[in-house]
Formats: C-alpha cells, structure tokens, sequence
C-alpha cells in the first residue's frame, strides 16, 4: 500500500495510528521517549526541592507565588488536554475536519498557557526582581519550570507545523501515527504541569 | 485514490464504540477537575495544617496524573505493555533520582 493513500472508511482499521510497521514504531519509540523524560523532569524536581529554600535573602515561594494565575494556567492546559483527546475521537471516526478543529483549539489553549507563563515571569522579573541569578531557588525554579515551558513551545511547533503540513492530505496512515504521538507527547506535558503545580505552587504557597 | 473520503462516515457499531469512549474520557477530566479544584481550595483557604496537607496534595495529584496516563493516554488499553513497562521504568529511575538528590541534602 502507498503510504499517501486517503482513509476509505471501509477500510479503514480501526486504530489507524497502529496499523502500520511504522506507525507501531513510532507508538514505542514516543513512550520510550516519554519514559526518558520522567526522569529528566525527576532530576529537575529534586534540584528544585532540594535549593527550594536557599533563597540568598531574596523572594521566597510564599512572597512570589499567587494562586489565581496558577490555577487558570492549570485550566488552560488539562482543558488543551482534553481538546486533544477529542482530536483523537474524530480521528478514530475517520473525520479530518474535525480533528483538525480540535487541534486548532488545543493549540490556542496552549498558546494561552504560554502567554500567562510569560507574563508570570515578566511578573516576577520587573516586580519582585527575581531572576534566574538571584539566588540557588531561582535558578532551579527557573529551569524546572522554564523547561516545561519549552516543552509547550516545541509542542506548540510540532501541532502547527503537522496541521499545517497536512491540512490539504487528509488523514491516512502515514499521517495518523505522527497526529497520535504528537497527542501523546501533548498529554505528557500535562502530567508534568500537575507535579509543577502540586510541588512548586501548591507545595511553595503552604510554606 | 486520493479523493477525499471525509464525507463517508465509519460503520454505526464502531462510531457507537467510541462515542462510549467518549463518554469515559469526560467523566475522568471532570473528575481531574474535581482533583485540581480541590487541590487549590485547600491550600487557598488553609484548611489544614502543612504536615497533612502536603502527602494529600501529592495524593491528588498521583491519583490526577494516573488518570491522564490510563484514560487520555489509553494505557488501559490492549496492547500497552510495552508503554506501561516504559513509563514505570522510568517512573522507578525517578523515584531513584528523586531519593538521592533529597538525601543529599537532608542527610
């Protein structure tokens, strides 16, 4: 089979990302990938938790961290989390239009988490003069959190340059593997963000 | 062969299946919601002391991120295997990871 043929819903498998050798492939290699990067973001939290304290005689998690911002960033990116699962139904319903539609509104959330993440940080900069070299605690809440941000930043790029790039092919079975691991590196994020917010704010604001 | 077949829908009994997927897939983000809602009430409104507060914060956040992995990410799903054996092995060199670096500091 062509790997460019459209899905013909009468035959159409039924998980479209696993049909193929390479769609199987790609499955493994993202969850190994993911595996990996458990214990990247590990290191992370234990250097965040062991210099958390160490504040240099600057700001401290309870005089910088406010609640309001934190909990709609949490909205924001377990609602993107949601919208991408939703991606996947119509993409296991074979409707291409669909799904990119959710994709579209994931990457907006997404790109909504962002912006409050940018402004946090401006925030904390201009405001409380807290930087990445002010003290042990802001170089380790910086990397931890900044990291995650990158992450949403390459996610951000991997969704819009796939929507883009197959936003005239349809789905088919070349394309499904690559929309379904992008799913599943996007749910990841989320994963992270629930420790960032439990660890680092919640864990911070109660001292 | 390339037409474009979004107009032709997948059989009734499989659009059937996964609209009850579906359905799953809300009520667990309705409960992560609930996790993530009860999690900020908590710590805003300083309901209990720190030492009881924090093991239930990570309680509910442990309880959140196995529904985002089981439900969202189909590891509940045949043919996970292999992604449950990758992740827990990753999740077990955390936890490893995690222990040395705080026993550097607390010891």
């Amino acid at each position: 089979m062509s790997h460019d043929h459209s899905l013909n819903p009468a035959t159409m498998p039924e998980e479209p990302e696993k049909a193929t050798l390479e769609g199987k492939n790609k499955f493994l290699g993202l969850w190994f990938f993911l595996g990996g990067e458990t214990v990247l973001f590990a290191s992370l939290f234990g250097t965040y938790l062991a210099l958390k304290n160490s504040t240099a005689g600057g700001p401290s998690t309870t005089d910088l961290f406010g609640l309001e911002l934190v909990f709609l960033m949490t909205m924001l990116l377990l609602t993107s989390s949601l919208t991408s699962v939703y991606a996947m139904y119509h993409m296991k319903n074979n409707d291409f239009k669909k799904m990119q539609l959710w994709l579209g509104i994931t990457a907006l959330l997404g790109i909504g988490f962002l912006a409050c993440e940018i402004y946090e940080f401006a925030h904390y900069i201009n405001d409380y003069g807290f930087t990445f070299r002010s003290s042990a605690f802001g170089s380790a809440f910086y990397t931890l959190v900044g990291f995650h941000g990158g992450h949403v930043v390459f996610g951000l790029s991997w969704l819009i340059a796939l929507m883009v790039r197959n936003a005239k092919r349809g789905l088919n079975l070349y394309n499904a593997p690559k929309y379904y691991t992008f799913s599943l590196y996007w749910h990841f994020i989320d994963v992270v963000w629930v420790f960032i917010f439990t660890v680092v704010y919640l864990m911070g604001k109660v001292g | 062969m390339t037409e474009s077949t979004d107009t032709n829908k997948v059989d009734t009994f499989r659009q059937q299946r996964n609209k009850e997927e579906m359905k799953k897939q809300l009520i667990s983000f309705a409960l992560m919601i609930g996790f993530t809602i009860i999690a900020f009430v908590l710590v805003g409104t300083e309901a209990m002391e720190s030492m009881f507060i924090i093991p239930l914060l990570i309680i509910l956040a442990i309880v959140q991120v196995a529904f985002q992995f089981y439900y969202f990410m189909h590891m509940k799903d045949r043919g996970h295997e292999m992604p449950a054996v990758m992740i827990y092995g990753g999740m077990g060199a955390a936890v490893l990871t995690l222990a040395a670096l705080l026993l550097i500091v607390w010891w």
